[in-house]
């Protein structure tokens, strides 16, 4: 347990580390996630090191984002003011992201 | 009364109505009992029926959300799994993903915009198709509302899942593996469960179209918003 969580939180500081050093707008979880795939697929690190720790936090992800999901009472209003865009935002672009990703997905097979 | 606002009577009153809502979930089988949204819905209710303020919840709450970052690190895990399947059908993949991600924030922004949408809430809407810990850390790093697109990610996710199937229907999109990407591209972890419904097959590739566009969202976003002149 406590060599996985030094794995994982080990990704994690090295992201922030990247981000505190080049600036850069990404997440340093992202960067974190990423040094992990790097760290599995070169075998610096074995999966069964990281592997227990990596599930139990990937299947409870839904669960770490409720304080989030909560702190929305404080954006009610600004919800309420623009609902109009960000619902037609957010259902016509979720249906077009559908249609384009799998239309191009069926011609890149075809080709 | 005073005993509500108590740190860890929160945090236990959290678990214990997000375990409630996955069973309900389990046991009605309807996608639109997220359990966050349900947990979330229920402790507001019970925070303004109470009258305690959301500053006093997070002294709790803080705690589970710091689980958040180390999360999406793990997510690294599912990605090396996937690695081989990936390189199988590398091109195909990243192309149509590529694609999904790029039309899924210019229309979000386009769309957002056109209706007069403030700065701020087009920022928020920008990531709003990839996992919630992704979207969240994407609006943080470009200026906008992290809880405005937790919640905004959790409706697409509902509304993907709920027409996802019928919109390719009727666009005839009929290969289960651009069904499973697709799903996964559009409404991450909630269309992946939908596809997971119909066959793993689906279910595994909409979790590879989730990990893909949530990479390429990360990525993009603040070049593309960039070049669009929203920041």
């Amino acid at each position: 347990m406590v060599i996985q969580c030094a794995i994982i939180f080990g990704c994690l500081a090295l992201g922030e580390l990247i981000v505190w050093l080049t600036g850069i707008k990404l997440p340093s979880s992202m960067i974190g996630m990423l040094l992990l795939t790097t760290l599995l697929s070169t075998k610096v690190i074995k999966l069964k090191h990281v592997e227990g720790m990596a599930n139990f936090l990937v299947k409870n992800l839904g669960f770490f984002f409720v304080p989030a999901a909560v702190s929305l009472m404080l954006f009610f209003d600004i919800i309420k003011a623009q609902w109009l865009p960000i619902l037609l935002a957010a259902t016509l672009s979720t249906m077009l992201v559908i249609v384009v990703t799998g239309w191009i997905h069926q011609l890149m097979r075809k080709l | 009364m005073e005993y509500l606002s108590n740190m860890y009577f929160l945090l236990a009153l959290t678990f214990i109505v997000y375990a409630a809502s996955q069973i309900i979930q389990s046991r009605t089988g309807w996608t639109i009992l997220n359990p966050i949204l349900v947990s979330a819905i229920f402790i507001i209710i019970f925070l303004k029926f109470t009258g305690i303020g959301i500053e006093t919840y997070n002294e709790g709450g803080k705690y589970i959300e710091f689980w958040l970052k180390p999360a999406v690190v793990a997510l690294g895990v599912p990605l090396y799994k996937e690695l081989s399947a990936i390189k199988k059908q590398f091109i195909p993949l990243i192309v149509s993903e590529l694609a999904g991600c790029i039309v899924g924030i210019i229309s979000v922004v386009l769309v957002a915009q056109l209706l007069g949408a403030s700065k701020e809430v087009v920022l928020s809407l920008a990531a709003k198709s990839v996992t919630t810990p992704i979207a969240m850390e994407v609006t943080k790093a470009v200026g906008g509302i992290p809880s405005l697109t937790a919640a905004v990610v959790i409706c697409v996710g509902i509304f993907g899942g709920m027409t996802g199937f019928k919109v390719m229907r009727l666009t005839h999109i009929g290969s289960p593996i651009a069904q499973g990407i697709s799903l996964g591209t559009a409404a991450h972890a909630m269309g992946t469960s939908r596809a997971m419904d119909v066959s793993d097959k689906y279910g595994a590739f909409a979790s590879l179209g989730l990990t893909i566009n949530g990479i390429f969202t990360a990525l993009l976003t603040p070049t593309i918003l960039e070049i669009m002149g929203v920041i």
